[in-house]
């Protein structure tokens, strides 16, 4: 055979490699066949057995199904009545209690001590030396729309993070009668004020795109971590790359986050568990996620950058803040040209036109 | 101590709703909501099966496990009871029963839960046995009068069974030697974990 005509003509080199490689690779091919093989013994083995079942038993075959969630008819009314058992809600405990709990919690903790940690090492971020001129920055409209989708998402936030966490954390603290009557207002609360927040949130997350859109210099932006790695202050149009980066995980978390919370804040629609469960994952997954992410947000727009919090509260930012965080934005409110045309592409489409 | 259970023989039901009906009077509970449901399988055919399904007060119940204001409690007879005062109609313990027990009344306008019920095994709740507030909330607490489950009591085929675990599957098992074939003690496996006798 071939083996044997490889064992008499030792020279011929390559001859060997193309056939050891041939080989392995109808080896690597055939192997998981066997599998099959396994498999199909495994199955008459099995068959075999079930057929001593359904002798003694003809109808082991139904509680094998309804264990497997099929369902039949049920003159009670009201969604699924027909199912006997359905398997997904152990899935679900587990999910919730186990890894969106370590998890999430981890997370949040994570990004507080991650913040604390950069303040203590970093301290604020200082202006350089303050003009005292003033530049117009955010639109009446947009500050007010901002405030109120960031005031309800804390509202949100905490009405949420107890219905998630309140158990482990709250009740030693409240006693089950003291957080069941703090629940009790938190679930409302939460309930009421998704859609007001969501047209509000859809609202901001659509007329900002425009501002958000990624720029060669954003990445550079990034590369640098927005000048904490090199102590500089790296390009940025009107929203810097971190800025942008903030407002895309905004985006796709918060579809992900309302899409998902509106499922389960309409169970009379006749969602099934199944929808439940996996709407409360996506939703809890996506909400802890955004929290963990707003946190850095509302540390740099407040303590951690000095003129950020002014802007987004008079509308007014220093020209100094706008030259050192924003440069390219400034340059083209102050009708000064780039000084290469790698960052020529204007960023600051959507930015306020200032006078 | 007894271990309270809930046994259905499905090769004796009939299908014909009484325990369904025989709680909803006993316990007044409101309308839209049923603690007990009988499901048929391949209903009209020859070989239909029915099952009557109500909270099977499980072992490491899951509702227990998930519900965010810890309301739920095992009594020393296993039966899994919850307190209607501290419950927020969130619905989790829904999404983690298997058996689709807890029930829910709708209150007012969007999809707002009233407060969860479910069966309570006739054994009311946390407030004193038989008294105007658990009767409202929970209907009767039977088995504070030494009784069992009146769902199992007026089964007209004794099909439904209820009492302590192992006086269950004695009859269960007495009817199988009986009868021929073997044991399906529907639901045990998924409610009870092996050596919750
Ligand atoms: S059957 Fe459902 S409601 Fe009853 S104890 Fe088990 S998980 Fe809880
Ligand atoms: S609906 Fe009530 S009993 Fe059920 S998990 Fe929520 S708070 Fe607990």
């Amino acid at each position: 055979m071939r083996a044997e005509t490889i064992t008499r003509k030792p020279r011929n080199r390559r001859r060997i490699a193309v056939v050891t490689v041939a080989l392995s690779m109808l080896l690597a091919m055939a192997l998981p066949l066997t599998g099959y093989i396994a498999h199909d013994a495994g199955m008459a083995w099995a068959q075999s057995d079930d057929a001593a079942e359904e002798a003694a038993n003809p109808r082991a075959e139904y509680w094998r199904a309804v264990r497997e969630g099929q369902d039949g008819y049920s003159a009670v009314p009201g969604a699924e009545a027909g199912v006997l058992v359905q398997n997904g809600g152990e899935n679900w405990r587990s999910l919730r209690d186990g890894p969106l709990k370590f998890f999430g919690g981890s997370l949040l903790i994570a990004v507080l001590i991650a913040i604390i940690g950069k303040h203590l090492a970093m301290g604020k971020d200082r202006l350089d030396s303050p003009t005292g001129r003033k530049m117009t920055r955010w639109s009446g409209f947009d500050r007010a729309l901002h405030w109120y989708v960031g005031i309800s998402f804390i509202i949100l936030s905490i009405t949420g993070l107890s219905l998630q966490f309140g158990r482990a954390l709250l009740i030693p603290l409240l006693g089950k009668e003291g957080f069941a009557a703090w629940a009790q207002l938190a679930k409302p609360v939460h309930d009421y004020l998704a859609l007001p927040f969501l047209v509000g949130f859809t609202l901001m997350l659509l007329i900002w795109i425009p501002r958000n859109i990624l720029r060669s210099h954003d990445f550079a932006w990034l590369r640098s971590l927005g000048g904490m790695i090199r102590k500089d202050h790296p390009q940025a149009g009107f929203m810097n790359g971190g800025e942008k980066i903030f407002f895309w995980i905004l985006f796709f978390g918060g579809v992900a986050l309302m899409v998902s919370g509106f499922y389960l804040l309409f169970p009379n629609l006749g969602w099934e568990r199944e929808t439940m469960q996996l709407s409360h994952i996506v939703h809890s997954a996506s909400g802890v996620f955004l929290i963990a992410i707003s946190l850095g947000h509302i540390y740099l727009g407040s303590v951690g950058v000095e003129g950020v919090l002014e802007g987004m509260v008079s509308g007014e930012v220093d020209e100094a803040f706008a030259k050192q965080h924003h440069n390219l934005w400034y340059d083209e409110v102050k009708g000064i040209a780039p000084p290469d045309k790698s960052s020529a592409a204007p960023d600051v489409s959507g930015a306020t036109p200032t006078t | 101590m007894a271990r309270m259970k809930f046994l259905c023989d499905a090769d004796r039901c009939i299908e014909c709703n009484g325990c369904v009906t025989a709680c909803k009077n006993e316990h007044e509970v409101p309308w839209g909501v049923n603690r007990r449901r009988v499901v048929t399988l391949d209903d009209g055919v020859p070989g239909e099966k029915s099952i009557s399904v109500a909270c099977m007060h499980c072992t490491d119940a899951p509702c227990a496990a998930v519900c965010p204001v810890d309301c739920f409690y095992t009594t020393d007879d296993g039966i899994v009871l919850h307190d209607k005062d501290l419950c927020i109609g969130c619905g989790y313990c829904l999404y983690a029963c298997p058996f689709g027990a807890p029930q829910f009344p709708q209150k007012e306008a969007f999809g707002v839960r009233g407060k969860m019920d479910k069966c309570t095994f006739c054994a009311g709740g946390p407030e004193e046995d038989n008294s105007a507030a658990e009767h409202e909330k929970y209907g009767r607490n039977r088995v504070a009068e030494g009784k069992l489950p009146l769902c199992a009591e007026m089964c007209s085929t004794k099909a439904l069974l209820a009492g302590d675990g192992d006086q269950v599957s004695d009859i269960y098992r007495e009817r199988i030697t009986k009868r021929g074939g073997r044991p399906e003690t529907w639901g045990w496996d998924t409610a009870y974990k092996k050596g919750d006798a």
